[in-house]
């Protein structure tokens, strides 16, 4: 069955998510892909919105982190201090779930400005819930289309901390959460090297070279010895992306 | 019948040149006809305050209303960027824009610090660079166990405006559905201005532990049905996605917002 680098990095992303979790969404690609989780092989899972949804159940993904099927088809909704203070800082959040505009070796993230951060060449729309979530949740995901663009050997901004300068930098910063330990792409799957946190890429996707992933990457880019493959979507995964996705465009188009 | 209840006009002369204004509503119940009514009465120099800038902040933006937007999160959710905030903040057009910037969780802990009249708000710091460039970010000692957190001043607006479903006779108000920060910042702010789907006679069959913003914590109430579209009212309207990607062309040139701003706005049209 055919599909595309896009399916494939939503699969392979939804693929980390387990029934038990307690994951808070981020807003486009995150989305996608928790939806699919819970939509195929997590249908317990609990998907937090930051717009205060728990337990979240939306038939379209949504536009906005606030659109109104969210709060209709979720367990309870609760303000947003609330979603912040107690149920993201409480430690209540085993998952964070983040994309970005730029990612370092570290797999500390950008979404803030291209350039210098008073005279942007790009001013993005900033950090959101970006950096709470990815220091209150237990461990982090992070789901990012790669090019050497966006994985840059140094951020113009790090808006959210992921490994930081790598090591025990984070554990150092005071940090007991995990932070970073998967990095999904278009091409691949990255993971932090266990001793230096170094992102390493563990598992390449169908048809992609190695000579690809070092050119769709700022920085002299380290591979694991044994290098896996990606397992390519199952029709059965196809089929519940695709459905998301066309009910979605369908409820958008107004 | 409470004497809270005005005209959309008379409960937004409120507001003053110069105040710091925060309209909240967190994706939901945007008081986007307050907005409106805001810009159609020529105000100048306000400082916004809004966690999530979207549409109603590009709006008064491109219109000249504000001169300081402090905000979390800048941008029109799933389609793109806000094209009058970066031409305000670019290039100055229509006025300079300066910029105060927070993360959510910051300027949450600030409204709530505001509405609990705490000096600030107290969270764990997060390590990323905005602490570096906004100096209200502070960090202090855990006094029990030397722990360094994160402060951000209490947020106080001079003004809040929000929009929620119903009010009743008396001039309670009820919001439902994803609440936001709506009760925070009417309890932070000195003058509290809320516009609503409906007026009731009186509320029936609420919840106990439903969200209501008692009369005496409000200051006028206007009655402005489909006043959050293109947002949404939960149980009243839908959000009109198709009129947040329409928004991208409307505002992509000065020319196109401007002859929107003239013939939905300024002429005192319903916006389209």
């Amino acid at each position: 069955m055919n599909y595309t680098p896009d399916e494939l990095m939503t699969v392979a992303a939804a693929r980390l998510l387990k029934d038990e979790h307690v994951c808070f969404v981020g807003i486009g690609l995150p989305s996608a892909a928790c939806n699919l989780a819970r939509l195929t092989h997590a249908p317990g899972i609990t998907l937090i919105y930051e717009s205060g949804t728990i337990g979240t159940r939306p038939t379209v993904l949504p536009l906005s982190i606030g659109d109104g099927e969210l709060c209709a088809r979720a367990l309870t909704t609760v303000s947003v201090p609330e979603i912040f203070r107690y149920w993201l800082q409480g430690g209540h959040v085993s998952i964070g779930f983040l994309s970005g505009a730029q990612i370092d070796r570290f797999a500390n993230l950008n979404s803030t400005v291209i350039g210098s951060y008073q005279r942007p060449t790009v001013r993005l729309p900033g950090a959101g819930g970006a950096p709470e979530i990815a220091t209150g949740c237990g461990e982090v995901f992070v789901i990012m289309r790669q090019s050497a663009r966006s994985f840059v050997s140094r951020l113009d901004f790090m808006t959210t901390l992921g490994h930081g300068d790598g090591g025990v930098h984070r554990s150092r910063l005071g940090f007991e959460t995990s932070g970073p330990t998967k990095v999904i792409t278009d091409l691949c799957v990255m993971e932090p090297h266990p001793q230096t946190k170094e992102l390493t890429v563990t598992s390449l996707h169908p048809g992609v070279s190695i000579e690809r992933v070092k050119q769709a990457t700022g920085w002299d880019v380290a591979f694991a010895l044994n290098l896996e493959e990606t397992l390519p979507p199952s029709a059965c995964e196809l089929e519940a992306l695709r459905d998301l996705q066309e009910r979605t465009a369908a409820a958008h188009a107004g | 019948m409470s004497d809270l209840f005005t005209t959309l006009s008379q409960a937004i002369a409120l507001v003053s040149d110069g105040d710091v204004v925060a309209l909240e509503g967190f994706t939901h119940l945007i008081p986007f006809a307050a907005a409106h009514e805001i810009i159609r009465q020529g105000r100048r120099n306000l400082t916004l305050v809004r966690m999530t800038p979207d549409l109603i902040c590009d709006q008064l933006i491109g219109a000249g209303c504000a001169s300081r937007l402090v905000f979390s999160w800048g941008g029109n959710p799933g389609v793109g960027s806000l094209h009058r905030l970066r031409d305000a903040v670019e290039r100055g057009w229509p006025v300079p824009l300066a910029l105060e910037e927070y993360t959510h969780a910051a300027l949450a802990n600030a409204y709530e610090a505001g509405a609990c009249n705490l000096p600030f708000g107290i969270f764990r710091s997060h390590g990323g660079d905005l602490a570096l460039e906004n100096p209200k970010f502070r960090t202090l000692q855990c006094p029990y166990t030397g722990q360094e957190l994160t402060t951000v001043p209490a947020m106080r607006p001079d003004v809040a405006v929000v929009h929620a479903q119903k009010a009743d006779a008396d001039g309670n108000v009820l919001v439902e559905g994803i609440i936001g920060v709506q009760k925070q910042v009417v309890l932070a702010a000195r003058t509290a201005i809320v516009t609503v789907e409906e007026r009731v006679d009186a509320f029936t069959g609420l919840h106990p532990n439903a969200c209501v913003l008692p009369h005496w914590t409000i200051d006028a109430i206007a009655v402005a049905p489909r006043g959050a579209a293109p947002s949404y009212a939960h149980g009243y309207y839908d959000r009109d996605n198709a009129y947040y990607i329409e928004w991208e062309k409307l505002s992509a040139d000065r020319d196109s917002f401007l002859q929107w701003l003239d013939r939905h706005i300024l002429s005192g049209a319903v916006p389209a």
